[in-house]
């Protein structure tokens, strides 16, 4: 049976290997055909970033990894506002399409939800 | 209720591993049921049956043990997250040639696939980082 799976994106890229291993559970929950979104909030936004270049810490690209989601039929990706704003982050900046929803619709993307999950 | 629990903070380091511990423990003696323990990213070191702390601190390793012992709960290891950091069974242990191992029963490695699985069939999942 199919849910509906939030999945937000509260880390950094690197750092941590936090934002890797959730990406790592995303993809993993679409291959078993659940319906996957994802929220970028904080500085999980920075994990969307264009110009990411891990090489130089000898890791691998967060962005790049990323560009295999909608093969996976996630196309649901969305980015607080107020968060871009407070970070300095344009739009165009950004590496990946994504929706972008007021702080204060976080609360009713969750609860339009059957399960949420953070990393 | 039906609780699983998803620990990602390091056994020692974070407050989170023994928090996981005392909140299975409740959950069991005001009669609930724990579907699973999945360990994963730094909390993958908590399956380590090598820990050796000191003896007035807490082991960690040997409280979920005696846990799972007493209530046949669930301790499953990401095996991706666990390998990497140098937690491995008799058989991957066998396969990647390495001279020892450290991960036993109840302790299990598998994959993200159980995670999901207690996302689904338990009423809350509750993540402890």
């Amino acid at each position: 049976m199919t849910h509906k799976i939030l999945i937000i994106a509260r880390t950094a890229p690197y750092g941590s290997s936090l934002a890797r291993e959730g990406l790592d559970y995303v993809l993993t929950s679409a291959a078993y055909d659940q319906d996957i979104c994802l929220l970028f909030i904080g500085d999980g936004l920075f994990q969307l970033m264009k110009q990411q270049q891990p090489q130089q810490i000898n890791l691998k690209s967060q962005i790049a990894a990323m560009e295999i989601l909608p093969l996976y039929d996630i196309e649901n990706l969305f980015a607080v506002e107020e968060d871009l704003i407070e970070r300095n982050i344009n739009t165009e900046e950004l590496g990946m399409e994504v929706k972008i929803i007021k702080r204060s619709e976080v609360s009713q993307l969750i609860d339009s939800q059957d399960k949420v999950l953070s990393f | 209720m039906k609780f699983s629990l998803l620990l990602l903070a390091s056994p020692y380091s974070q407050q989170g591993g023994l928090s996981a511990l005392k909140f299975a423990q409740t959950c069991l003696n005001q009669g609930h049921q724990v579907y699973r323990v999945f360990f994963y990213h730094e909390a993958v070191q908590t399956a380590s049956f090598l820990q050796t702390p000191q003896q007035d601190e807490s082991n960690l390793h040997q409280q979920w043990l005696e846990l799972a012992e007493s209530h046949e709960i669930d301790l499953v290891t990401c095996i991706a997250a666990a390998l990497k950091r140098g937690v491995l069974d008799k058989s991957e242990a066998k396969r990647y040639q390495k001279d020892g191992f450290n991960l036993q029963k109840p302790f299990e490695l598998s994959g993200l696939g159980q995670l999901l699985d207690a996302q689904i069939n338990s009423d809350q999942l509750i993540t402890f980082a």
